[in-house]
């Protein structure tokens, strides 16, 4: 699938004065101990920002904490420390506060089929949110821009329609359109096309960066699909077991990647990105109720593993702990690593 | 239901059905599977045969014919050509009685069954849906109305109450909504974690929207299954209780022919039409209730009630 990256210039993570439309702040979420384990740390320290009109892919493997991080975006689940900003104003956690931020903010699910309740047909579906929000003024005419502006056209075709009557990619346009139906200014989209076929797939990210350049969207897409990354975001965040381990636009993190997560993610992508011979991960997969001590990859990580026996950065790696990745908003990507020279020294200490 | 007959049923969906709306497919699906089922259709017909006999009682039966001081056949009579079914102690046709009694009985089993389902369904619902402390808590008190021996209770219900139709009906509810209230708390968790419901939340539902717009429509094939079979066992609730002298004795209902039948020594008598007959009345209403709500239970099998 080839879609052209024709980025707009209006994308500029920063934005000058105006705040990001999306950003969290030293963001945690803890999900209480089940079974005798420790407490899960699903989101461990995360910042980052959306700006406006930019379109950011969160990557990461299954169990990173990615899909928590994107529903305590938009407010279903409740960060235990940390803050929600939206333009710059915190998300509360009052039920009023929470119902005026669904309008601003919407979810796309990863299965299509299974968010739609079959019990209601398509024109129902996309009125749902309007609805709920009592917000009911030419009901009709809305449900209808909001399928044209999703894809589905003639929309007269498709609102008597039922779920299992509709294939997956037009599924996932109702699942669009009923978010688009609130007229938000951020979509965060779970996995968005994982569930679909190859030509489904691509029609439905072509959608994203439609409709991001039509309504001026800003959008989160979370993935552990690098390609998808590479066809439609901006930036990109990488996330590893709770943090995001590095972070910076598109080209700057899938062409030269920094830290050795990325790496070795790139390693295994057929195709044009890479080059490099597979780096092949070692070791278990990431436990968010057992994070390692000092740097939370450094069990897996290749490039320690290559370190000598006496490299004094060895015990760097093993004991001291990274401080979470603040720089989200520099123009140049970062990358929470022991190994990485800092390239600016910052504050925090970064590197 | 068979693993064949759920995969011809699955492929009898073609996409040519597209335009009809899934509540009348579904019915139509649903229609099938039930003719299917023979006990289901005899339960069926014995259910109507009764309801129908309930609803036309009047047009035949006079309240002449129920008036003990206008009774006109012999006393405890066997069954002859003027009174197929005997009569009772005071001259009156048991047929009469019976007929006239079907009328109190369904019309309880099934008034206290939608109280029965309705406190089961609201509480099961709830305790489901909100599953942190105020959940917890509805099910401990569900347990206790579990271990409360139900019969001991009704009778000490209906004692306080006063006896009397409404007083029966709040006995039956309050000792029988435990079972729907698990049943439908159950069916609740598994909704609710369904993708719908979370992009309901997405959408800006509140928990009551997200119950009565999205959990309450999934849960209720189940809800109809379980209060059919509930009807059944309210109207044995119903005879056990008038049997024990606990309801009106002015009205004439299966359990209290069957008390005055006692009462009057039909046993010591040899008056078995007497007995006999509100017994086997019971016997057939509860079991086509039964044969009813299990014939519907199999045909809404839970995959199928996905895809309703």
């Amino acid at each position: 699938m080839t879609i052209d990256r024709a980025a707009p210039a209006g994308a500029s993570p920063t934005g000058g004065a105006a705040p990001p439309a999306l950003e969290v702040r030293d963001l945690h979420v803890t999900f209480p101990s089940r079974r005798g384990r420790g407490p899960a740390r699903a989101v461990d320290g995360v910042n980052l920002t959306v700006g406006a009109r930019e379109i950011v892919a969160l990557i990461g493997e299954s169990g990173c904490g990615k899909s928590t991080l994107a529903r305590a975006l938009v407010g279903l689940v409740k960060p235990t420390s940390g803050e929600v900003l939206y333009r710059g104003t915190t998300l509360g956690y009052s039920n009023a506060a929470l119902k005026a931020y669904r309008r601003h903010t919407q979810l796309v699910l990863q299965d299509p089929g299974g968010a739609l309740n079959p019990r209601q047909n398509v024109f129902d579906a996309v009125a749902e949110g309007l609805r709920l929000h009592k917000d009911t003024d030419r009901l009709g005419a809305r449900v209808h821009r909001a399928l044209s502006q999703a894809g589905l056209r003639p929309p007269e075709q498709f609102l008597e329609r039922y779920p299992h009557n509709l294939s997956g990619g037009q599924q996932q346009r109702v699942v669009i359109a009923g978010a688009l139906a609130l007229e938000p200014s951020v979509i965060v989209a779970d996995e968005p096309v994982s569930s679909l076929d190859a030509s489904a797939r691509g029609e439905i990210l072509r959608l994203f960066l439609d409709l991001r350049d039509t309504l001026d969207l800003s959008a989160l897409v979370v993935s552990h699909d690098l390609g998808l990354a590479w066809n439609i975001a901006d930036r990109v965040a990488v996330m590893y077991l709770g943090r995001i381990v590095e972070v910076g636009t598109v080209e700057e993190v899938l062409l030269e990647p920094k830290h050795p997560y990325t790496r070795s993610l790139l390693s295994v992508l057929p195709g044009t990105l890479s080059h490099r011979r597979p780096i092949l991960l070692t070791g278990e997969p990431p436990d968010p109720t057992a994070i390692p001590a000092g740097c939370r990859f450094h069990p897996r990580c290749p490039a320690a593993a290559e370190l000598a026996p006496h490299d004094p950065r060895r015990e760097l790696c093993h004991s001291r702990a990274l401080p979470p990745l603040t720089g989200t908003g520099r123009p140049t990507s970062v990358a929470s690593c022991h190994l990485i020279p800092s390239p600016v020294p910052s504050p925090s200490g970064v590197g | 239901m068979t693993a064949p007959t759920r995969g011809r049923t699955r492929a009898e969906e073609p996409a040519g059905e597209a335009a009809a709306p899934p509540r009348y497919a579904a019915l139509r699906r649903f229609a099938r599977g039930y003719l299917r089922r023979p006990s289901g259709i005899v339960g069926l017909v014995m259910l109507l045969a009764f309801a129908v006999a309930a609803l036309v009682a009047p047009s035949f039966i006079h309240p002449h014919d129920l008036d003990v001081t206008r009774a006109s056949g012999a006393l405890m009579a066997p069954p002859t050509g003027a009174y197929p079914l005997g009569t009772d102690e005071n001259g009156r046709s048991v047929l009469f009685l019976v007929i006239w009694g079907a009328r109190a009985s369904l019309f309880i089993g099934v008034v206290a069954t939608l109280m029965t389902v309705f406190i089961g369904g609201t509480i099961g619902l709830v305790a489901g849906h909100y599953q942190g402390r105020v959940g917890a808590l509805l099910m401990h008190v569900t347990d206790w109305f579990i271990v409360l021996p139900s019969l001991p209770l009704a009778i000490a219900l209906s004692v306080v109450l006063g006896q009397g139709a409404s007083s029966i009906i709040i006995a039956i509810a309050i000792t029988s909504w435990t079972g729907t209230a698990r049943l439908v708390r159950a069916q609740t968790l598994a909704v609710g974690a369904r993708p719908f419901i979370e992009r309901g939340r997405a959408l800006g539902a509140s928990d009551p929207q997200i119950m009565v717009r999205h959990v309450l429509p999934s849960v209720l094939p189940l809800i109809l299954v379980s209060s059919i079979l509930t009807i059944g066992s309210a109207i044995l609730a119903e005879a056990t209780l008038t049997f024990l002298g606990l309801g009106d004795p002015t009205t004439v209902s299966w359990g209290s022919m069957l008390n005055s039948a006692f009462a009057q020594g039909a046993v010591t008598v040899g008056a078995w039409w007497y007995l006999l007959t509100p017994g086997i009345a019971i016997l057939l209403v509860v079991m086509g209730f039964t044969l009813t709500g299990r014939a519907i239970e199999h045909v809404l099998d839970p995959r199928m009630v996905d895809r309703a």
